[in-house]
């Protein structure tokens, strides 16, 4: 495993930045009711997607759930293509057929989720599968809550990969609330990796608000699936700051503890390690947040300007041939068009 | 099943369920790409023997004894095509698809609508009754899936139909659910062309031309309508049966013109009766052969329960060649 360049750390920290400011703008949206349906943050989570995300190569794959915004970042998508899918603009990545991360690119190395929590799971399995057949150089890698550990398909996935020793890195991403479930209601094991290692699969936790310790345990992680050593479940034990949705008060979560977690936030704790590391100076730091700030905002004037998509498109890309629908004969006699 | 039986007769020629296997096999042998993976389909060669001999000939990478795990089978299906490759699930028995239910109609049938990223998977597997097999494997799942835009429904009547169209879903770009008749397997065979052939999807066939009546059904119930009009021929009514072959899409072309010359409809399935397949073509052909209907679109389906167990309440349940002449009978004199 190599390690982290100055540079690359910077890059976390600008990723992490990115993150942040990209859904905090998404609030601004949502409460002019711009974003069409829910918006779901990862406040305080970003140090999984990015230092995750960051740990895979180029012809890679990854999944993301609708609280890995930073992953499909690390992974080029734009600012404004993210600002485009919640506002349902006909230049999102689905066409404004579906919302927030919901999308998917072959050629990008990127597959959206469904909103079925853990199906992802049997699918990168699947991808990781073909993946090994064709002799290619991929490692997939995916999310899961601690919520969704408790679906058949999570298992089914689990077993899947390990038994056919796929190229995959599941990371597990324990936020404590699935909604406003906590852990205890969830499962009596102590721990994710408890329920990874039922499989036979390699299994570690790490502090998920320490980027470089995850990126350390993902890129180990991916080192490991690339080798032909079968799938790792990698548990980043993280807290999630906002309720389920912006809708969601979280009255149900307790002040003192989320004070807490307020205080391991990840994208202060990084600026703080690389202030006392002497990698960047409060200058430099600010210079990267005026620059995130300066791309939100052009992006997001993109996106707002974009049309959304015409009502007609609704009826396209059912199929890869077009089937145009039939008008009921009775209708087209009734209206003298015989 | 009088016209089953003249079939089994004749010992020449190849059965359904080999037919299944040859286009599988022969599919395999032209196209790298195409994969099978299933419970038991390796070195058991399927439950119904379908991928016999697969292994040995393709090996394990290309056939995939799994875990129990529909779901597992189905994601990973899709998530191979997405890779390029043309996998082909199996479901032990189609009872059993409900377990993957999710993976199906969420994650394939929307993938290409909401992504661009279109899934080429056939999940394939036994359905259907008349085999004692009694409430959980004997169902007929398919209007679960017909209900399900971005999905395609197939289920074959003949060896000739198995083998074109299980060909045809395999290079379809779009995910394919193909429901092999089970009690058709080994019952009927006929002699298959030498030559290369497909069957394309989303056309139905004239079964049996008549003038008086059509007889608009699918799967087994195909040979069951055949036996209803033979019997009726002797009493001067003359039934046409279409064979839809394809539930999803439907071909409107055949079944409304096939109304349009006779102006009666009996649908007929061995599924049971409330929002069956049988409900949409009668909603269509009330729709656009109005005009042309000199009597009700009648329905001969199973009654609303599960698959019984016990023989006599299963033959109680199953529409036959009686339940059938009886309804075309009446639809006829009106």
């Amino acid at each position: 495993m190599g390690r982290l360049s100055d540079a690359q750390r910077l890059e976390l920290y600008r990723f992490m930045r990115l993150n942040r400011v990209v859904e905090e703008r998404l609030v601004n949206l949502y409460r002019q009711g711009k974003v069409v349906g829910g918006l779901y943050r990862s406040l305080g989570q970003e140090a999984t997607s990015v230092g995750t995300a960051f740990a895979l190569s180029p012809g890679d794959f990854v999944s993301p759930l609708i609280r890995n915004l930073g992953s499909v970042l690390v992974r080029g998508y734009a600012p404004r293509e993210l600002f485009a899918q919640y506002l349902a603009r006909a230049t999102s990545p689905s066409g404004g057929k579906d919302g927030n991360l919901h999308f998917a690119s072959i050629e990008r190395g990127v597959i959206g989720p469904i909103s079925m929590l853990g199906e992802l799971i049997p699918v990168m399995a699947g991808v990781a599968l073909a993946a090994k057949l064709q002799k290619k150089d991929v490692v997939c890698m995916t999310y899961i809550g601690d919520g969704a550990t408790s679906t058949g398909p999570f298992h089914e996935g689990m077993n899947f990969a390990a038994v056919r020793r796929l190229p995959l890195v599941v990371v597990g991403e324990n936020n404590h609330w699935a909604y406003s479930t906590p852990f205890e209601q969830q499962m009596a094991c102590a721990s994710l990796a408890d329920r990874a290692k039922a499989y036979g699969m390699v299994a570690v936790t790490v502090d998920g608000n320490d980027v470089e310790v995850v990126w350390e345990a993902a890129a180990d992680a991916v080192a490991r699936a690339r080798r032909g050593e079968g799938p790792v479940f990698l548990e980043a034990v993280t807290y999630r700051m906002k309720g389920h949705a912006e809708h969601d008060a979280q009255h149900y979560v307790d002040k003192a503890e989320l004070a807490a977690w307020r205080d391991r936030d990840p994208l202060e704790r990084w600026a703080r390690a690389l202030a006392d590391r002497g990698i960047a100076s409060a200058g430099d730091l600010a210079r990267i947040d005026a620059d995130v700030a300066r791309l939100v905002d052009q992006d997001l004037e993109v996106a707002e300007r974009a049309p959304s998509p015409a009502p007609g498109a609704a009826l396209e890309g059912v199929y890869a041939e077009s089937r145009p629908e039939t008008e009921p004969f009775f209708l087209r006699y009734a209206e003298g068009k015989r | 099943m009088a016209e089953l039986r003249r079939v089994e007769e004749g010992k020449g020629g190849t059965t359904y369920v080999e037919a299944l296997h040859d286009a599988l096999w022969e599919e395999m042998e032209a196209d790298e790409r195409v994969l099978v993976l299933g419970e038991d389909v390796g070195v058991y060669g399927g439950a119904f023997k379908v991928t016999e001999g697969m292994i040995d000939r393709f090996g394990p990478d290309r056939v995939i004894d799994t875990p129990i795990s529909e779901d597992a089978i189905v994601g990973a299906a899709i998530g191979a095509s997405m890779m390029g490759l043309r996998p082909v699930a199996e479901m032990q028995f189609a009872d059993f698809i409900s377990c993957a239910f999710d993976q199906i109609t969420n994650f394939a049938a929307k993938s290409r609508y909401r992504t661009g990223v279109g899934i080429p998977i056939v999940v394939r597997g036994p359905s259907g009754g008349g085999v004692h097999g009694g409430p959980f494997h004997s169902q007929n799942p398919e209007a679960y899936f017909t209900h399900t835009p971005g999905l395609k429904v197939v289920q074959p009547a003949t060896a000739y139909d198995a083998k074109g169209l299980l060909k045809s879903a395999i290079r379809d770009e779009d995910p394919v659910i193909f429901f092999e008749h089970k009690f058709l397997y080994r019952r009927i065979r006929e002699e298959l062309p030498r030559e290369e052939y497909v069957v394309p999807i989303g056309k139905a066939r004239i079964a049996r031309p008549g003038r008086d009546l059509s007889i608009v059904t699918y799967g087994a119930m195909v040979w069951e309508a055949l036996d209803a009009a033979a019997a009726l021929e002797s009493e001067g009514i003359d039934c046409e049966v279409v064979d839809l072959r394809t539930l999803l899409p439907l071909d409107d072309e055949t079944i409304f013109g096939s109304v349009g010359r006779t102006g009666k409809a009996l649908i007929v399935h061995e599924d049971t009766k409330t929002g069956g397949v049988g409900a949409e073509v009668s909603a269509r052909i009330t729709e656009h052969c109005f005009e042309s209907l000199d009597g009700p679109v009648l329905r001969v389906a199973a009654p609303d329960t599960p698959v019984p167990y016990a023989p006599p309440m299963e033959a109680f349940f199953l529409p036959n060649a009686e339940k059938i002449a009886r309804a075309a009978r009446a639809l006829a004199g009106y």
